[in-house]
């Protein structure tokens, strides 16, 4: 028995051909169905997600099982298709650096996980995995737990919402009974907004130079326009202050914020400050209790990380070859065994 | 036996300090499971030698300075056991391993006077006073550890590093809650040891009295200066960091004094 891995992905197909191939939720058994009627196949577990397009199949001749598949979603598609190909102990090389996150765009992201376990509890559900998918995918789980858990490739967010949440995160803590201000309702501030606000914060309080701006954007993220003017008067309550305006100089400065951070109670202040040219003065990250990061000091966070997660390829990689080299094993013994039964 | 019982401990702190160094630098720091497990081996060597040695001085091990470094030490990891997993700090245990450490190593390599004091119990109330002083000294200890991660937590954020103590560190506003709570758990034993001392009516050393009388009354305007005026969080921990260094210079003294009714 072999397994096959045969897809497309991010790397080697353009998003307007993957798109074509993608396999959705509802068409995901008959497809299922389609795929296990190809010739020297016996199982097929379908992983579709906005990156790519694979099949995991368990096949007595691979080669043919391949031109099958490439066939079949030709048929289905009307484009050919241009599927890369692997087999034992390639295919199962491919898996784990998948499942680990070894091969996303954004590398170490953990969603995939969660992704393959769902294609594979589909295929299961719908009766097309066999002994060798089931154990292949089993010990792909136990991989990705291993790399995350061993290695720091997911350390660290990758964009600044996710630094912003991050940081927030590692001076509050909890997230939830925080409240949030965004000055100037621009893209980027919206965008950190919603990854606070999906991280639980309490209140978010959105004020701009236009109002109506102010109240479209609070009405999208569940939140509370105020003027302009009157920012300063909702500052006491504020934990997290997200800027983005476009005034050419700062709006916060020292000498303004001191007297502001006295009602604070001592509670800690962090400022994300988004805008070009900077709405707060840099001075501001010295005052007791106020933790400053700009879009610079941000995306330097997101390098840090990134290279950070590109130093532990290497040392994910051996990981791999070890399980890897468990599962072939396996694959031999239990063909020996069946023989020898 | 004992000797072997205390050095046995000390392994387990350093040991426990030594992985989390080496773990923190290869980024494979997880919080709770070597470290919770040296440190807890070594608050049983320490439990086994504190007990032999009450065994065989008749009283509460708290007859020497040598007594009273290692007593301070168990406290120390005792609060930690008790309060860390509850705050979720595992790292505290990496922070709290070195200090534990520390004082036993001082206890074993110090010149001090080793020697078994034997001292019967006349009055059970002197026995819980000496030791709820020194388990409030223990949470004074930990406040310390607690303040001294505080610091190194504002550091990091405040230089923009996103270093592996950066994501191993607790949040800072974990760390000043539990700075608040250890120093007032401090408080309220070293209130209940006073209480203890006043009902045994045992003869006091006046410059014993007012040293302890100190260190309780700034223990107690920290707490109060936190709870009611809204001490800063970098404030309360410096002060945690710099009067738990204090009580450790005058331990000795109290020590002596102790012994001069």
């Amino acid at each position: 028995m072999n397994i096959l891995c045969a897809g497309l992905n991010h790397q080697n197909t353009p998003i307007e051909v993957r798109e074509k191939f993608a396999v959705g939720g509802h068409e995901m058994q008959a497809t299922l169905d389609a795929v296990r009627g190809i010739d020297g196949l016996t199982g097929a577990v379908i992983l579709s997600t906005c990156n790519r397009v694979e099949f995991y199949a368990a096949s007595v001749c691979p080669v043919r099982a391949f031109d099958g598949l490439r066939g079949l979603m030709q048929e289905r598609t009307g484009v050919e298709a241009p599927l890369y190909f692997h087999d034992t102990p390639r295919s199962v090389r491919h898996l784990f650096r998948v499942v680990s996150g070894l091969d996303s765009m954004v590398l170490g992201e953990t969603e995939i996980l969660g992704q393959v376990k769902k294609a594979y509890t589909a295929a299961a559900e719908f009766g097309a995995t066999t002994a060798h998918l089931n154990r292949l995918f089993q010990q792909a789980f136990r991989v990705a737990k291993h790399v995350r858990t061993e290695t720091q490739i997911t350390r660290g967010a990758t964009s600044v919402g996710s630094v912003a949440v991050e940081l927030a995160g590692k001076i509050f803590g909890e997230l939830s009974d925080r409240r949030v201000m965004i000055l100037g309702a621009g893209e980027t501030s919206e965008r950190t907004a919603r990854s606070l606000v999906s991280r639980g914060v309490k209140t978010v309080i959105v004020s701009n130079r236009t109002f109506d701006r102010a109240a479209k954007l609070a009405e999208e993220i569940g939140g509370l326009a105020i003027h302009f003017d009157n920012w300063q008067n909702a500052f006491a309550d504020t934990d997290i202050l997200i800027c983005s305006t476009s005034a050419p100089h700062a709006i916060i400065t020292r000498e303004k914020l001191i007297p502001m951070m006295k009602d604070r109670a001592g509670r800690p202040l962090f400022i994300i400050d988004l805008a070009v040219p900077r709405d707060v003065e840099a001075a501001v990250n010295d005052l007791e209790g106020v933790y400053l990061y700009d879009i610079d000091s941000l995306e330097g966070i997101v390098r840090q990380s990134l290279e950070v997660r590109r130093s532990e390829i290497l040392r994910c990689e051996e990981m791999i070859s070890d399980h890897v080299g468990s599962f072939v094993t396996w694959m031999r013994n239990h063909r020996e065994n069946r023989r020898g039964g | 036996m004992d000797r072997l019982l205390l050095i046995a401990a000390t392994l387990c702190f350093v040991a426990s300090f030594g992985y989390t160094l080496y773990a923190l630098g290869a980024g494979r720091f997880r919080p709770g499971r070597v470290n919770l497990v040296a440190i807890l081996a070594g608050f049983l060597f320490q439990s086994a030698f504190l007990y032999l040695r009450g065994q065989a001085e008749g009283s509460c091990p708290l007859n020497s300075l040598y007594d009273v470094l290692i007593f301070l030490s168990w406290a120390l990891v005792l609060i930690y056991l008790l309060v860390g997993p509850a705050y979720r700090l595992s790292l505290l245990g990496a922070f709290t391993s070195p200090l534990a450490f520390l004082l036993v190593l001082t206890a074993l390599i110090a010149p001090l006077d080793h020697s078994v004091k034997v001292r019967p119990v006349l009055n059970p109330w002197i026995e819980t006073h000496a030791a709820l002083s020194i388990i409030a000294y223990g949470a004074f200890g930990l406040a310390c550890v607690a303040g001294i991660m505080y610091l190194l937590q504002e550091r990091q954020l405040k230089a923009h590093k996103a270093s592996s103590l950066l994501y191993n560190l607790p949040p800072i506003n974990h760390l000043a809650a539990a700075i608040a709570r250890l120093v007032g758990l401090g408080c309220l034993l070293l209130t209940i040891s006073f209480a203890a001392g006043f009902i045994s009516q045992m003869p006091v050393n006046s410059m014993k009295f007012l040293t302890s009388a100190a260190i309780w009354l700034v223990y107690g305007l920290i707490f109060a200066l936190h709870r009611f005026r809204n001490l800063a969080p970098r404030r309360l921990a410096e002060l945690s960091i710099v009067v738990f260094a204090l009580v450790l210079l005058t331990l000795p003294g109290i020590q002596y004094l102790s012994s001069r009714p």
